[in-house]
């Protein structure tokens, strides 16, 4: 058995151009490297800054191995925070969402308090603090994380130091802006509630399927296209309803997948849907075009509205579907199991219909009760089943591989193209070597 | 004038029957139980106000409801090759409410559901809420509710009915 930790070496002999090693989805130890590398030196999604409208608001989570706060401070800057109390580590909030009383984080052990912004701010008895070398000042707060608010969405860097906000997104970040821009009023509230989807498989298995176009029209075949099929049975006269226009596209062609086209960002960023997508062909929402025009005239209310992207990977934590305002997350939990997060927005000055399409969307497809999520999270297992037995090591990602791809991933390309895949892999790779020592 | 309501316990054996179609798979028989307008409802909050506007577990019409059934008999359905069973403990149905202008009768019953797929279990428990309807003699349902206790939970696959 290979040891992975401090050998960049080994850990980068794992990823080739066009194939991947199994222990990238199946050692334990490897995982572990991922929380302490990979997870704190990427930029992590951590939540949407109305998830905490108000001063003193908290929502709290986990980024790899490490318990965070989300919170909106005293200067209404919205700050990630550790979740760890500075005297003996004890998580201080344990509510998903709270508001704190009297704007003071409180130990529930040893009644330590702190500020919004993390500083300390009380320690009983403090004098028995004295001249033993720990200070009680303000200084010994709460760590606060790096996070950048990028319009509403809050991403943090773990690490104290590492690459920045825009140079690790680039321009995939005009995913988020056209999902915001479909807001008449120019921004977007959580709404709707949040599906936590227990996936018993690596993290990998469900980023690489959000940008994989060649598997709906096999996996969901029996649901979608069961769908399809009594849909056009029922010989309907009436309009289409939504539950139908959402499943059908599941089941289209190779070409149309095919077509639909992938752009494939730096840093293991992509998109499908760059031509068009399985969201492109719904419905209009009453009064909701109207509203846009007015909000942005026609001409720039027609393009924001004509880009329908499918699936947008921030690698390695986010993915979002602008066209319908629907993000997934991915909270890894062990080698083997990952928590699915399916939150949904709000479009603000947008009609209650577009939050139904959504909520419709994440449930037909994403719930832990969905026919499309059952066969999506069957086939994730059965390759993690599959990969711990013996026989290949190298995992196939050949499809459409060019050998240019090694020094220039970036650019678009037919959506059936696995080169999504083989960018998240140079990726991983790249940011859990980095900051190793060499040799 | 006689009085035509239906008795308690004639619906609690409703509400049992119900449970046993599922838990004997066949959910044909179970279809037919719902009115044209049925829904099948499972919020994903307490409280939850209604299934448009927030996300449901399950917020299914009878379209629905014959998709996922119909896939449960499709040869690809993958992640039921190896099926999953189930069972129902009930508690004893109650009559929660009456309403005599819409010949409707609300039912409450608590209950426990173990879903199996060989070596994986999930249990769930809730109390499920039967709008039911007397038409042409026969009860129907309009909707049948259910509150899961550990709706907030992260949940694994829930692949049959509730």
């Amino acid at each position: 058995m290979t040891i992975y930790r401090d050998d960049p070496k080994a850990i980068r002999a794992l990823v080739r151009a066009n194939s991947v090693h199994r222990d990238v989805y199946v050692d334990g130890a490897l995982f572990d490297v991922e929380m302490e590398q990979l997870w704190r030196n990427a930029w992590i999604y951590v939540g949407h800054d109305s998830q905490v409208p108000e001063v003193g608001d908290f929502y709290s989570t986990l980024i790899g191995k490490d318990p965070v706060i989300l919170v909106r401070a005293a200067d209404e800057r919205v700050r990630v925070l550790s979740n760890r109390c500075a005297h003996k580590g004890t998580k201080l909030v344990s509510a998903v969402h709270g508001k704190c009383l009297g704007s003071l984080f409180r130990c529930p052990y040893h009644g330590w308090t702190y500020r919004l912004d993390g500083t300390l701010r009380t320690v009983p008895l403090k004098q028995g603090y004295d001249g033993t070398g720990f200070d009680t000042s303000s200084a010994s707060g709460l760590s606060e994380f790096v996070s950048v608010n990028y319009r509403g969405f809050v991403f943090t860097r773990l690490a104290p130091q590492g690459i920045g906000f825009h140079e690790y997104f680039g321009d995939s970040l005009s995913s988020i802006d056209n999902m915001v821009d479909r807001a008449p009023g120019g921004r977007l509230e959580v709404a709707g509630g949040v599906l936590r989807y227990l996936h018993d498989c690596n993290w990998k298995m469900f980023i690489e399927n959000l940008n994989d176009a060649m598997h709906p029209m096999v996996a969901h075949e029996s649901s979608a296209g069961t769908a399809k099929r009594l849909w056009r049975g029922a010989s309907p006269s009436g309009p289409t309803p939504m539950v139908i226009e959402q499943f059908t596209p599941f089941v289209n062609d190779y070409e149309f997948f095919e077509k639909m086209g992938v752009k494939v960002y730096e840093n293991g960023h992509s998109y499908t849907g760059v031509n068009f997508s399985i969201h492109s062909k719904y419905s209009s929402v009453g009064p909701y075009e109207k509203s846009m025009i007015d909000a942005y005239g026609e001409e720039r209310a027609r393009s924001i509205l004509a880009e329908a992207r499918h699936n947008t990977v921030y690698y390695p934590s986010l993915t979002i579907k602008g066209a319908i305002q629907a993000i997934r997350v991915a909270r890894p939990l062990a080698v083997d199991k990952t928590l699915i997060e399916s939150w949904t927005f709000r479009l603000a000055g947008a009609p209650d219909e577009l939050l139904a399409r959504t909520t419709t969307y994440s449930r037909l497809i994403n719930a832990p009760t969905s026919v499309v999520g059952h066969d999506d999270l069957h086939c994730y297992r059965a390759i993690q089943e599959g990969l711990a037995g013996s026989g290949n090591e190298w995992i196939n990602l050949h499809r459409n591989y060019s050998p240019g791809e090694s020094t220039h991933i970036a650019g678009v390309y037919g959506a059936t193209n696995e080169v999504p895949m083989r960018g998240q892999h140079q990726a991983w790779a790249k940011f859990m070597t980095l900051g190793m020592p060499d040799e | 004038m006689a009085d035509t309501r239906l008795s308690e316990s004639l619906l609690a054996e409703f509400v049992y029957r119900e449970a046993r179609l599922l838990d004997e798979k066949h959910f044909e028989e179970w279809y037919g139980l719902f009115t044209d307008d049925g829904r099948y409802w499972m919020p994903l909050t307490r409280g939850q106000p209604d299934g448009e506007t927030h996300t449901s577990l399950f917020f299914e019409d009878k379209l629905l409801l014959k998709v996922r059934i119909e896939r449960m008999k499709h040869p690809n359905a993958y992640s039921q090759q190896q099926p999953s069973f189930c069972q129902h403990v009930l508690q004893k149905p109650a009559l929660e409410q009456t309403q005599p202008d819409t010949g409707e009768y609300v039912m409450r019953t608590p209950f426990m559901y173990l879903e199996t797929q060989l070596d994986r279990q999930t249990l769930l428990a809730g109390v499920a809420y039967h709008r039911l309807v007397s038409i042409d003699g026969e009860l129907r349902i309009r909707q049948k509710k259910i509150e899961l206790v550990n709706c907030d939970a992260a949940l694994p696959s829930i692949q049959l009915l509730l």
